[in-house]
């Protein structure tokens, strides 16, 4: 153990509080920074948003994946993703997660999240203090494009809240898939364009189609290319895929795009298109009427309310803390049925990253 | 309730009216009686259910939910129908049919709804349970008109719109009949007195297009600013329509009060005080109203001009020629002070006819109608017995300040543009224009609005006030609903003015000036700087086909006229 790492944080604060005594607190073990939170007895952070000398990163999403850091720890998948996102110098040094790994004082392991490819919870142990497994994202619905999520005893567990509402009880994604192939029937002549994040619900809408049965080519917006060939090379069998760049030939089918190219011009190239889009956002109205969604798809790569609250009443931790989304209506669940239950309030997760 | 539930879905979200048509046509093609009437009628605003209103709702919350995260949850989603379809527990699964879930909202009483409703909630599943909701409340708000709807029947392939329409106010849900015939059973028996007969519409012309006409053929007649109605009274029953065919005679019980005649008249419905014709304005006061108070039915008396007559004296009149009805309706006696006959124009050329339509006497004259001298009466639009010759539009110019996306076609591209006049040096919005240019020209207003993005909310972009666009309008009224305290009928962007400064464009008193203005013509309306389109624009004059389609902008919205009312909106 190294006490510099206790007195300042590499976000350069005092790590304030009492000085510690055997056995270690949990609040001394792992604690939030402007940095990202912190494990000063293994020197790094989890999922940092701002670079720092080591990194442990929980899986490839941008506002989780950050480039710049000095050493990154994560999944063979997940430091793949970095590369093609980032380029290959985007950490000096890097480390893939294969078993668990001694840094520090620390005992660290890397368990699947079933949230993207290659995403996984962490596990923190120390000789003489709680376990704690930070989940990151996390998914429990079967996801053909990544292994699926494991349980992970532990004393403390820290859970993300997107979807932290009882609201949100997400649809089969078959179901919503259905629905788009509804769609394409009642419109066949009108091009169905799916919003989808490029890494992770771009390829599990793809394989859900597939599943579905649909055997047509499914085109790509070109900022989607890259990631999703990178899944084929990873074994995931995702059928005839083409660069979206040739209109007329596109008519009446399926593309999928970011959906931030619907506010581009690249859409123009489109005539009465169905705009489409997948995301756990999309069981509320109003969000889909905010994005201008003509055929809202439930299909999240999070857990909803039912599968959140299973977890902690499954893991029974003695301790829950709460990060990024609906933090006060998981805390208030908690409180309801008897586990001790805090929000961390980190800043700079994407509530819309989904 | 599945079906149901999936087709408000789509009809929510989807913004185009054809799109629309083909969900609903769909539907009702592959469901099955009665359901599908029951949702026919849900949709035409035909079910007449007992409203559960948001305190029931809220009761059934809180029995069943923690209150902080019922409250988290409302919040988040921001609708108490759907805040409980979304949190509801249940095993879901089951259906119940359209038809069982009308009859239980039908046959339950007061003391027994709260238990009937939360006992569907718990066999629906969540997308069943909205739907059954906001059939509850009888907020469908789905962006359908009763008129769309029966649209999509015409779409079956059996009878045309204009027959549906002649017998729809005699039909009752779930229509048994209706949907018989549809599909190639017998005409269901008129059985109502008083029904809707389909109106007959006209076309607009220029002065150049009417050079190619003998004036000799044709009479021509003053264009109230009123909206179009047919009053028919029959056997005892009366009934006013609007010329899409709505029943609006709950809005207007003092004309109706005044059809002392047998008989089904043509004309306009105005608002009249001691003789004289009031503005549009008036008239707006009493439309969409299920009743109207004593206090405005004094205060905004309604009036009717009768143009042509379709039965009177118990004789069909429509197939005969225009003048031979004209005949009729000039010995026509109609018992009262409130109705009377819309005047012929004298004319001899069609030079004479546009020196009337340049000064007409009456500020709510937006034209002249000219019609065939030989024509019967016939439904629907045929182009040539009937013309429209408006008066030209207003104009202003304003500066763009926001701009939306567009739908459907107009996906991708910034097509709905709310602008601003100058009032003091701030530019303060005025309204908001989805039509009126060209594709090339939406394509370059495009290409402004992302280079001079200033700021984003959404699908909304704020922009840098640099373009000044002409916009034509047919009038402007007060609106107490407007930041701008004035709201314009009908604007649409007429020119787009790349050349002009943007602090050269109009300033608000100048549009405020022409509110109610008594004449356009006139010197004090000029002197206000009132100014009239040079060129009136192909698509120009267009309203939305349907009003729920457009999203407003923090009050800047057109004033809302109910759909089917008004001639613009063809």
């Amino acid at each position: 153990m190294r006490p510099a790492a206790r007195c300042v944080n590499a976000a350069g604060q005092p790590a304030d509080g009492p000085a510690r005594s055997d056995p270690m607190r949990a609040d001394d073990f792992l604690f939030p920074t402007d940095a990202g939170l912190f494990c000063p007895a293994g020197d790094f952070f989890i999922d940092p948003v701002r670079p720092v000398p080591r990194a442990l990163i929980t899986h490839g999403h941008g506002d989780h994946a950050r480039a710049g850091h000095g050493a990154v720890m994560a999944t063979r998948e997940t430091l793949d993703i970095m590369a093609i996102r980032y380029g290959e110098n985007f950490t000096a040094a890097r480390q893939a997660a294969d078993g668990p790994a001694r840094i520090g004082g620390v005992e660290v392991s890397f368990h699947p999240a079933g949230h993207i490819l290659g995403s996984a919870q962490i596990r923190l142990a120390c000789d003489d203090g709680p376990v704690i497994t930070v989940s990151g994202d996390y998914c429990r619905t079967p996801n053909l494009v990544c292994a699926p999520w494991e349980p992970v005893p532990c004393d403390i567990f820290v859970t993300e809240a997107t979807f932290g509402l009882p609201v949100f009880k997400h649809p089969d994604p078959a179901h919503e898939i259905a629905r788009l192939l509804a769609s394409m029937a009642e419109f066949p002549g009108r091009a169905h364009l799916v919003g989808a994040y490029a890494l992770g619900k771009a390829q599990r809408v793809i394989a859900l189609l597939r599943q579905a049965g649909f055997e047509a080519p499914v085109h790509l917006h070109g900022a989607m290319q890259r990631l999703t060939d990178y899944h084929v090379e990873q074994g995931i069998p995702l059928g005839d895929l083409r660069p979206a760049t040739t209109p007329k030939e596109i008519e009446g089918q399926v593309v999928i795009a970011p959906p931030s190219a619907f506010a581009s011009p690249w859409v123009q190239r489109f005539r009465d298109p169905v705009i489409c889009f997948a995301s756990g956002w999309m069981a509320v109205r109003a969000r889909a009427r905010q994005r201008g969604v003509e055929l809202p798809l439930v299909i999240s790569d999070h857990v909803d309310w039912p599968q959140l609250t299973q977890t902690l009443a499954e893991l029974r931790p003695e301790q829950v803390w709460v990060t990024h989304g609906a933090e006060e209506g998981v805390v208030r669940w908690c409180e309801l049925n008897g586990l001790d239950a805090r929000p961390l309030r980190l800043v700079g997760y994407e509530d819309e990253a989904e | 309730m599945k079906a149901f539930a999936a087709l408000l879905e789509r009809l929510a979200f989807t913004p185009a009216r054809n799109a629309k048509l083909t969900i609903l046509q769909h539907y009702l093609e592959r469901t099955a009686d009665p359901d599908r009437g029951h949702a026919l009628a849900a949709l035409t605003g035909d079910l007449k259910l007992r409203a559960v209103t948001p305190g029931l709702l809220r009761g059934l919350a809180a029995e069943r939910f923690d209150e902080v995260l019922f409250a988290l949850s409302y919040d988040f989603v921001g609708d108490l129908a759907e805040t409980i379809a979304l949190i509801w527990e249940g095993p879901g699964g089951a259906d119940l049919p359209l038809a069982d879930a009308v009859r239980l909202l039908e046959t339950t009483g007061k003391a027994g709804l709260p238990a009937a409703i939360a006992g569907v909630l718990d066999r629906l599943g969540p997308s069943e349970r909205l739907a059954f909701l906001k059939l509850a409340t009888g907020n469908l708000r789905v962006g359908l008109s009763a008129r769309l709807a029966r649209t999509a029947l015409a779409q079956m392939g059996g009878p045309t719109l204009a027959e549906i329409e002649e017998i729809w106010h005699g039909l009752n849900p779930p229509y048994p009949e209706l949907f018989a015939w549809i599909e190639g059973g017998p005409r269901p028996d008129r059985a109502a007195l008083a029904p809707f007969r389909p109106v007959m519409l006209s076309t607009p012309i220029t002065l150049e297009e009417l050079r190619g006409l003998d004036p000799a053929e044709h009479i021509a007649e003053w264009k109230w600013d009123g909206i179009r109605v047919q009053a028919v009274s029959e056997g005892g029953v009366r009934r006013l329509y609007s010329r899409t065919g709505e029943d609006i005679s709950g809005a207007f019980p003092d004309l109706i009060d005044e059809m002392n005649w047998e008989g089904a008249v043509d004309g306009e419905l105005l608002v009249r005080r001691e003789g004289a014709v009031a503005t549009f304005n008036d008239l707006q006061q009493r439309l969409n109203r299920k009743t109207v108070s004593r206090a405005l039915l004094t205060s905004h008396p309604a009036g009717l001009r009768v143009y042509d007559l379709l039965i009177w004296g118990g004789a069909d009149l429509r197939p005969l020629p225009l003048i031979e009805r004209r005949k009729v309706l000039e010995a026509a006696d109609f018992r009262s002070d409130r109705i009377d006959i819309s005047q012929l124009l004298p004319f001899g050329t069609w030079d004479d006819l546009a020196a009337l339509r340049a000064e007409p006497p009456a500020p709510v004259i937006e034209g002249v109608m000219i019609k065939r001298r030989d024509a019967p009466y016939v439904g629907g639009r045929p182009r040539g017995p009937w013309f429209k010759w408006k008066r030209d539009p207003r104009v202003v110019d304003a500066v763009l300040m926001y701009a939306q996306r567009g739908h459907g076609r107009r996906s991708g591209f910034y097509s709905d543009f709310t602008f601003g006049l100058w009032s003091d040096d701030a530019l303060v919005p005025v309204g908001k224009a989805y039509f009126g240019f060209t594709d090339e020209e939406l394509r370059e207003l495009d290409r402004f609005v992302r280079a001079n993005t200033t700021e984003r909310f959404g699908p909304v972009r704020a922009v840098a006030p640099k373009l000044v666009v002409e916009v034509a309008f047919e009038g402007v009224n007060r609106s107490a609903r407007h930041k701008s305290g004035v709201a314009m009928r009908f604007p649409r962007i007429s020119r787009i003015r790349w050349d002009k400064p943007a602090a050269e464009a109009d300033r608000l008193e100048t549009l405020e000036a022409m509110i109610d203005t008594p004449n356009v013509f006139d010197a004090e309306g000029a002197r206000a700087g009132v100014r009239h389109g040079r060129t009136k624009r192909r698509g120009g004059g267009e309203a939305p086909q349907e009003a729920g389609a457009a999203r407003p902008l923090d009050g800047v919205e057109t004033p809302s006229i109910p759909a089917g009312y008004l001639d613009e909106e063809e």
